[in-house]
């Protein structure tokens, strides 16, 4: 197996893009990743695309072949994939593309991320959204993808995992960091009392403990190591790319304060890499909820069981405060949640973190950064590795 | 709008908690599963039907104010995980309840409702729901 390199990175700006249709944000992200790793776009020998409901969003199916041809890649007639694993969609095509460059089948992979989600009414997204748990047996009973979140929430709180501030103060975190990132669609910090105060969505969850309804697009250039030198001087290497899977519906587990396929994915991953969860000094973690961030915390081997609610309300886990800085980008929370974008955009803003050039917020001297993407209940979990050159 | 075939096929499951126990060794499945994902290949063949026990009480729950179309003339309304006293894990909505009296713990048990209904002239759809145990 080859080693692979990041060598360009791009995005659109996240928010809600009435002005900007699906075609037309996948091709900007893709096209300023190209132009970042330095290269044309027809030395791209293959192409990944995670994109978790164009079919329901804008009645598309078929997204390979739509971003294959509005890329201009079809003319060479290359390969494209699309990838789908609910709110993992991004994280799992990330996945693809750097085992199609380490096995040596492809050299120069373009990785994108698209969702277009305004393009549907408000109660039909969130009916999208659910279709990620378990359709006959969860969201077809009358539960919500964020009353599952919320029964996770009080079972932690019910095992004194964490607090409702502990909680809420996950969400207080990605609002610091969104206010420092340009391409964010909250640019403003939010208190604690805000998140506690926000109009119930699922109790105990209420509105800001749940990520926005978000358009925006994002990619990355991967190659073998050895070549990026050729193309940038900036380039970070991929210490690891793992995915874990688990059941489908939440009830099929007996312990549901954690996600055993986070567990698996990032024990995998540090071994792969070689290192330890205290290796790691940026994390972009998936924040779809805040109950998410207190168990990824814990699962990804960061803080004990217990820790993780504490560190985030001691503001532990902002750039330049503690050992680990979580969701520099503002996350999902406040970057926003183009939900097949997310997991590629995580990737993006690790790899500017490792270039230091993620000016504000800029976590000195990182050696390694993280990401973890995550579909459904934690059904499906890719945690990657990148590592500074 | 779904067919009638796809919620026909599962009223055993969402009339009568039917789902199915592994024979070779014991484990229950709620909803019913092909094989048993312990025992693999051997439990093949030996899948039993079984039905989930009504009595149980509550795991977690929730107070859902978001609600798909569907059921948004139920707003706000619970929806609960509850322990069956098999020890199986079943979720669903919890109803004939007063929002601020549910807790963890509470006993409860499973009814035949009405779920929803596919437009206004698709299926009405039945299913199990929870009411509290007296
Ligand atoms: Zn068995």
């Amino acid at each position: 197996m080859r080693d692979v390199a990041i060598i360009g990175v791009g995005a659109t700006k996240f928010g809600e893009l009435w002005d900007r249709s699906f075609r037309s944000i996948g091709i900007e992200a893709g096209m300023k990743a190209i132009e970042d790793a330095n290269l044309s776009g027809g030395e791209i020998d293959c192409l990944f695309i995670g994109n978790m409901s164009a079919g329901r969003f804008i009645n598309q199916q078929h997204i390979d072949a739509l971003i294959a041809d509005y890329s201009g890649m079809a003319t060479n007639n290359i390969p494209a994939v699309r990838v789908e694993a609910g709110g993992a969609s991004g994280g799992v095509a990330f996945g693809q593309g750097v085992m199609a460059v380490a096995s040596g089948v492809h050299d120069t992979v373009l990785v994108g991320g698209a969702e277009k989600m305004t393009d549907l009414d408000d109660t039909s997204i969130n009916t999208v959204m659910d279709a990620t748990a378990d359709a006959e047996w969860e969201s077809g009973m009358g539960l919500t993808l964020a009353s599952l979140y919320a029964m996770i929430a009080r079972r932690v709180m019910h095992e004194g995992m964490a607090t409702r501030e502990e909680i809420a103060s996950v969400a207080v975190n990605s609002h610091f960091h969104g206010a420092l990132n340009p391409g964010a669609q909250f640019r403003k910090e939010v208190p604690l009392e805000t998140v506690l105060r926000s109009g119930p969505v699922a109790e105990p969850l209420g509105m800001f403990d749940c990520a926005p309804i978000t358009d925006g697009a994002a990619a990355v250039v991967l190659c073998p190591l050895e070549e990026a030198k050729k193309h940038t001087d900036n380039y970070v290497r991929v210490a690891a790319v793992a995915q874990g899977s688990d059941t489908l519906a939440l009830s099929q587990r007996r312990d549901i304060t954690t996600f055993g396929a986070t567990v698996a994915a990032s024990k995998k991953a540090y071994e792969m890499a070689g290192i330890t969860a205290s290796d790691i000094s940026v994390a972009e973690i998936h924040d779809d909820f805040s109950i998410s961030g207190i168990l990824a915390l814990q699962d990804l081997g960061f803080y004990k069981r217990g820790e993780a609610g504490k560190a985030f309300l001691n503001g532990e886990t902002r750039v330049g405060a503690g050992r680990i800085a979580v969701n520099t980008s503002g996350g999902l929370k406040a970057r926003g949640y183009p939900i097949g974008a997310s997991g590629v955009a995580q990737i993006a803003e690790i790899t500017e973190q490792l270039r230091g050039k993620a000016d504000k917020r800029q976590v000195p001297n990182a050696k390694y950064g993280l990401a973890q993407s995550v579909g459904g209940t934690g059904s499906a979990v890719t945690v990657s590795i990148m590592e500074a050159i | 709008m779904s067919s009638v075939a796809r919620a026909w096929r599962e009223y055993p499951g969402k009339y009568n908690l039917e789902g199915t126990r592994c024979g070779n060794c014991g484990m229950i499945f709620f909803p019913g599963r092909d094989f048993c994902p312990k025992c693999r290949r051997d439990s093949i063949g030996k899948m039993e039907k079984y039905r989930v026990r009504k009595d149980g009480e509550v795991f977690s729950f929730s107070i859902i104010h978001d609600a798909p179309a569907c059921n948004s003339f139920l707003k706000p309304y619970a929806v609960a995980m509850v322990k069956t006293g098999d020890g199986v894990l079943v979720e669903g909505q919890l109803v004939d309840v007063e929002l601020d009296k549910i807790s963890i713990g509470m006993p409860v048990r499973a009814v035949l409702r009405k779920l929803d209904e596919d437009g206004a002239s698709g299926v009405i759809h039945y299913g199990f729901k929870f009411v509290p145990a007296l």
